[in-house]
C-alpha cells in the first residue's frame, strides 16, 4: 500500500519540533508498524537524510519501550497491543497517518518520537518494592498460602509494562493507572502489607512532584492500555491512600 | 596443563558450594562502603547482582542501553523458571535438576557449577515470592507448576506466560530499593564501549551517554558484565533489537577468553518468517508443547495443497497427519529438548512437508488439548451429557486461562485464530550458551572482571533446558556473585578510589573516540542494517541448525570479507554528539562481524555433534539412533576458550577438560 506519513521531527529536547510529510510505498499488511518505520528510515539513510528516532526494543509487546501517538491514539487504532505489535493490515492504501511522540509535561521529548519516561522510574524508586534482603534466607515460598483470586488480581496489575500510554491517553496526563498498578499488586499480597502505608504515600507524592495531572475518571487510560490494566486499580489505590492518610 | 584454572572447590559435589562459602574471604561492612562495583546490564543477572551487592554495602553503578532497567530482554522470557522444590511430590530433587541440566546440556557443562545452580534454585522461588512476584497458584493458595521439555517432573514455576517479566520486575524492584537508598547509581541510556584495565585488573569502563553522545569514564574495583547473549549475530532472532555482544566482546579484546561461541540454541516454537521486511522473530513459549501437538501432513501432496492455499489443516484427518515427534521419540514425544525438536522440524521442512508459503513451518495443534480439557471441565462442573460445542467452549476457556496472552500475540501477528486452526511455528535463534569463560567464582580471565547470566558460558553446556535461563540469571546475581566477588575484593580494602585521570583511561577513551570516528567516516555506500542482514544470512545458512566443514570454511571467508567491506563502506548518518541510534547499531554490528567469524571457527574445530551444535559429519550410522547427533567424548569433552590475538582467525584455543565424577556420560536418548 501507499501511505502519507506525517511525522513529528524534533532534533533535541530544547529545539522546536514540527510535522514533516513523508510519502511511503510498498508497505505490506504483514509488516508491523515499526517495520514500516524501518523501511522509511532505510530510505532516508540512503538519501543522506537523518532517520526518524523512536524507542523500541523487544518488538514483542512486553518491554514497554515503544510508544508513539498514532492518529491521536497511544499505540494506534488496535486494542490491547503496543505499537510494535500493531500491524499495517489495520491501515488502508492511501491513508494519511499522523505519528507523534507521547505528549505529557512529565515526558519531555528526547529526539523526534523518543520521550524521557524516567519520571516513571522515579515513582518506582519512591516505593515500588518490598523491603526484603536478597539473602535467600526467606521462608519457604509455600509458607503463606495466597488466595488464587488475589494472586491472579495481583498478576493482572503486575503486567503493566510501563510504556506510558495511560499518561498519553489522559487529558490530564495523569499517571494514576501506572502508579496504582504497582500499589495494587503489593496491596493484594500478604508480603506487601507491611509497608502498604508508606508505599502508597511515597509513590503518590512522587507522582505529584513529577508533574503528572490528576485523575478525573474519564477511563481513557484503561481503553488505551496495551495490557488491559483495569480502572479498579485506581479505585484500590484511592482506598489505600485514604487508609494511609488516616493512619498517617 | 591448561592455563585455565576453573577453581572448582575440593570435596564431594554436594558439599562444594557450602564449603566454598565457608572458606572464602569476606569484606567487613565498613570496608564495603569504600568499594565500587560497576554492573553492565540490568536484566535478571545484572539487576539481581546490582541489588544484592548494593544491599551488602558496596557502591554500585549500573549501566544499561535502555531508558530503564525494566526493559532488559529478560522481560521477554515467557514460560517459567525451574526449581527443585518437589512441591508436586513427583520425585524431584537438587540432584535430579542437576542431572537433567547436565544431560540436557549434552555433557558439556561443569558439574560443580550446575550442582550449585540446582542447590540454590529453591531459594530463588522463596526470594521472589518474598519480593511480591505473583506466581501462579492453585485453588489451595499454593504455588502451581508445569512441566517443560527434556525432563520427567513438574518443576517449572510460572506467572502466566510472563514469567520473565515478573522476575525482572522483581529484580528491578530490589534495585529501586537500593536506588532510593543511594546505594545504586543507575546510568540508563548508556552503553559500555570498552573495559579499562590497570595493572592487569579490570578497573573501570568507558561508556557513551546515548542521549548526549558524551564519552564518560567510570572507575570501580570490579566490573560485572551481565550483558546477555549474542543471538543477534544472526540478525533475525528472538532477542530484542538492541541486544548485543559489545560489552562481552570489548572485554574479550582486553583479555577475557570467549568460550564455546558456537553453542547456540535454536528454539523450536517461534512464529515463522513472513517476508524480507522482518526485523525480528517472536517466540511462542515452549510451555505450549505441554498441550500442543506438533505435526505436518503425511503426504507431500497435502503439504503442497496447503502451501498453495487449496487445503486447510483442519480438513486433514488424524490418519493423514504425521505427529513426527511422537513418532520418532515415543518416550518424550512433543516434550523432547529444544535442539532435538528444532532439528526434527527442519528435517520435515527440508523434505518438503512445510506448511506455510515459504515451506518453513510446521503445525502446533491444540485441538486435542481443547477436547481433553473440555471433557474434564464438564465433569468437574457437573455438566452431564455436554454437547460437542459446549466441550469445545469449556476447553477453549481452559486453554485461554493457561496461554491466553500467547494466543492473543499469535493472532495479532499472524492474523489467524489459533483456537480454531493450528498455529504455525518454526525454529529461530533464541539463546546463546557460549559466552565469556568464567571460573567457579564467575570471574573471567581478566582479574576483577566477572560475567553473569547469559553473558557467561558456564551452566548450560551445549544446550539449555527450558526455564533454566531465568534460574541461572537469578542464581548468579542473587546467590553466587555476592559471595564470590567478596573473595576478590577483600584484597582491595586499602586501594582507595580508582582515579580516572590516568594514562590507562586516557588510552582507552582515545581508542573509543577513534573507533567512533572511523565508523562515521565510511564511504557511505550501505546502511548498517544492510551489513547486519548479510551477516545474518551467512550465519543462518552456514552456522545454523546444521553445520558442515565446507559451509563453515566459506562462512569464515565471507564474514572476514564482509567485515572489511563494512569498515570501508558503511554509512552512519548524523554526528557522534547527541542521540544517534545508527551509530549505536554500527558499533554493535562491527563487533558481531568479529564474533561471527570466531563462532564459525569454533564450530569448524568442534567436529562432533553435541547439543545445539550439529555437525553433519558426526551422526549415528546405525541402530535405533541412526541419523541422530553423535557426540565424541574422546576428542571433544572440553570447553573451548578462545584468546583474542587480533583478527578472529588468529584466536588461540585453550581447552578446559571437563571432568565428570558424578555423572556417567551417556548417549542422550529421548526415544
Amino acid at each position: 500500500m501507499n501511505l502519507t506519513l506525517k511525522i513529528w521531527r524534533q532534533s533535541d529536547a530544547k529545539s522546536q519540533g514540527k510535522i514533516v510529510d513523508y510519502p511511503i510505498s510498498g508497505i505490506e499488511g504483514d509488516m508491523s508498524f515499526l517495520e514500516m518505520l524501518d523501511v522509511l528510515n532505510e530510505e532516508l539513510i540512503n538519501k543522506g537524510e537523518e532517520p526518524v528516532v523512536f524507542d523500541h526494543d523487544c518488538r514483542e509487546g512486553i518491554c514497554g519501550a515503544c510508544s508513539l501517538q498514532i492518529n491521536g491514539e497511544p499505540h494506534g487504532p488496535d486494542r490491547l497491543v503496543t505499537t510494535c505489535q500493531l500491524h499495517m493490515r489495520k491501515f488502508n492504501d492511501g491513508d494519511t497517518i499522523y505519528i507523534e511522540p507521547f505528549r505529557a509535561k512529565a515526558f519531555p521529548v528526547v529526539k523526534d518520537l523518543m520521550v524521557d519516561r524516567s519520571s516513571f522510574d522515579r515513582i518506582q524508586h519512591a516505593g515500588g518494592y518490598i523491603s526484603v534482603n536478597t539473602s535467600g534466607n526467606t521462608q519457604d515460598a509455600n509458607a503463606i498460602p495466597i488466595r488464587k483470586e488475589n494472586a491472579d488480581d495481583a498478576m493482572d496489575a503486575a503486567t503493566c509494562i510501563g510504556c506510558g500510554a495511560c499518561v498519553a491517553a489522559c487529558k490530564n496526563a495523569s499517571a494514576m493507572l501506572f502508579t496504582s498498578a504497582k500499589v495494587s499488586q503489593y496491596a493484594l499480597l500478604p508480603q506487601g502489607q507491611v509497608e502498604a502505608t508508606e508505599r502508597v504515600l511515597a509513590m503518590v507524592n512522587q507522582m505529584d512532584q513529577e508533574g503528572f495531572g490528576n485523575c478525573t475518571n474519564t477511563g481513557a487510560c484503561e481503553i488505551e492500555c496495551p495490557k488491559g490494566i483495569s480502572l479498579e486499580n485506581i479505585a484500590r489505590m484511592n482506598r489505600e491512600y485514604l487508609k494511609a492518610s488516616l493512619k498517617g | 596443563m591448561s592455563i585455565l584454572d576453573s577453581k572448582i572447590p575440593e570435596g564431594p559435589l554436594a558439599d562444594k558450594w557450602t564449603k566454598h562459602k565457608n572458606t572464602i574471604n569476606l569484606v567487613n561492612p565498613a570496608n564495603k562502603r569504600n568499594i565500587d562495583i560497576i554492573v553492565v546490564g540490568t536484566g535478571l543477572a545484572g539487576g539481581s547482582a546490582a541489588a544484592s551487592l548494593a544491599e551488602l554495602g558496596y557502591n554500585v553503578k549500573t549501566f544499561c542501553y535502555s531508558d530503564s532497567p525494566r526493559r532488559a530482554h529478560s522481560i521477554a522470557a515467557q514460560g517459567g523458571i525451574n526449581a527443585a522444590k518437589n512441591y508436586q511430590g513427583d520425585g524431584d530433587s537438587s540432584y535430579r535438576l542437576f542431572y537433567d541440566t547436565v544431560k540436557g546440556g549434552d555433557y558439556r557443562s561443569r558439574e560443580a557449577n550446575v550442582h550449585r545452580l540446582a542447590e540454590v534454585s529453591g531459594n530463588i522461588i522463596d526470594q521472589c515470592v518474598a519480593q511480591g512476584v505473583p506466581f501462579a497458584r492453585d485453588y489451595g493458595g499454593l504455588l502451581d507448576n508445569r512441566s517443560f521439555g527434556g525432563v520427567l517432573v513438574s518443576r517449572t514455576f510460572y506467572a502466566k506466560g510472563q514469567t520473565g517479566q515478573q522476575l525482572l520486575l522483581g529484580a528491578y524492584s530490589a534495585m529501586n530499593r537500593q536506588i532510593n537508598r543511594g546505594k545504586i547509581q543507575p546510568f540508563n541510556r548508556h552503553e559500555m564501549l570498552d573495559l579499562v584495565k590497570v595493572d592487569g585488573k579490570a578497573r573501570g569502563i568507558i561508556a557513551r551517554n546515548l542521549v548526549t553522545g558524551e564519552i564518560e569514564r567510570h572507575s570501580a574495583h570490579a566490573v560485572v558484565l551481565a550483558s546477555g547473549g549474542y543471538g543477534n549475530v544472526f540478525f533475525l532472532s528472538t532477542n530484542a533489537m538492541g541486544s548485543n555482544v559489545m560489552a562481552a566482546w570489548r572485554a574479550h579484546r582486553r583479555g577475557a577468553f570467549f568460550a564455546n561461541p558456537c553453542y547456540t540454541q535454536i528454539h523450536p516454537t517461534c512464529i515463522p518468517v513472513s517476508g524480507d521486511h522482518q526485523s525480528k522473530l517472536t517466540l511462542m513459549s515452549e510451555s505450549l508443547r505441554n498441550d500442543g501437538r506438533i505435526w505436518v501432513p503425511k503426504r507431500k501432496e497435502d503439504a503442497e495443497a496447503i502451501r498453495a492455499g487449496k487445503l486447510k489443516p483442519t480438513q486433514l484427518s488424524e490418519e493423514e497427519r504425521d505427529y513426527y515427534l511422537e513418532r520418532r521419540y515415543p518416550a518424550f514425544g512433543n516434550l523432547v529438548p529444544r535442539d532435538v525438536a528444532s532439528r526434527a522440524a527442519k528435517e520435515r521442512c527440508d523434505a518438503g512437508f512445510g506448511v506455510n508459503k515459504t515451506g518453513e513451518a510446521v503445525y502446533l495443534d491444540f485441538a486435542s488439548a481443547i477436547q481433553r480439557y473440555g471433557n474434564e471441565k464438564a465433569l468437574t462442573s457437573g455438566i452431564h451429557n455436554p454437547s460437542k460445542e459446549e466441550i469445545t467452549r469449556l476447553g477453549e476457556e481452559v486453554v485461554e486461562s493457561k496461554y491466553g496472552n500467547l494466543f492473543q500475540m499469535y493472532e495479532k501477528i499472524v492474523d489467524e485464530n489459533p483456537y480454531k486452526t493450528p498455529m504455525m511455528i518454526y525454529p529461530a535463534v533464541h539463546y546463546t550458551m557460549g559466552g565469556l569463560w568464567v571460573d567457579y567464582n564467575l570471574q573471567t580471565t581478566v582479574p576483577g572482571c566477572y560475567a553473569a547470566g547469559e553473558a557467561n558460558f558456564s551452566d548450560h553446556g551445549a544446550n539449555r533446558l527450558g526455564a533454566s535461563a531465568l534460574m541461572q540469571g537469578l542464581a548468579d546475581g542473587y546467590f553466587v556473585l555476592p559471595y564470590t566477588i567478596g573473595d576478590y575484593l577483600s584484597e582491595d580494602i586499602r586501594t582507595g578510589k580508582i582515579p580516572t585521570d590516568t594514562p590507562e583511561f586516557d588510552q582507552a577513551e582515545k581508542e573509543v573516540t577513534d573507533r567512533i570516528q572511523k565508523l562515521m567516516s565510511g564511504s557511505g555506500q550501505h546502511s548498517v542494517d544492510f551489513y547486519h542482514k548479510k551477516l545474518g544470512k551467512i550465519m543462518w545458512n552456514k552456522c545454523g541448525m546444521s553445520r558442515n566443514e565446507q559451509g563453515l570454511k566459506e562462512a569464515i571467508d565471507e564474514i572476514a570479507a564482509l567485515r572489511e567491506d563494512f569498515w570501508k563502506n558503511v554509512k552512519v548518518p548524523g554526528t557522534p554528539s547527541g542521540m544517534n541510534p545508527e551509530l549505536e547499531k554500527a558499533g554493535r554490528v562491527a563487533d558481531f562481524l568479529e564474533l561471527g567469524e570466531l563462532f564459525a571457527k569454533d564450530a569448524l574445530h568442534r567436529n562432533e555433534s553435541c547439543g545445539g551444535h550439529f555437525r553433519e559429519e558426526s551422526v549415528e550410522q546405525e541402530g535405533l539412533q541412526k541419523g541422530e547427533a553423535l557426540r565424541d567424548d574422546i576428542n571433544f569433552k572440553y570447553v573451548a576458550a578462545w584468546e583474542y590475538k587480533g583478527e578472529p582467525k588468529d584466536a588461540q584455543l585453550h581447552k578446559e577438560e571437563l571432568v565428570f565424577e558424578n555423572i556417567e556420560l551417556k548417549t542422550r536418548s529421548y526415544k
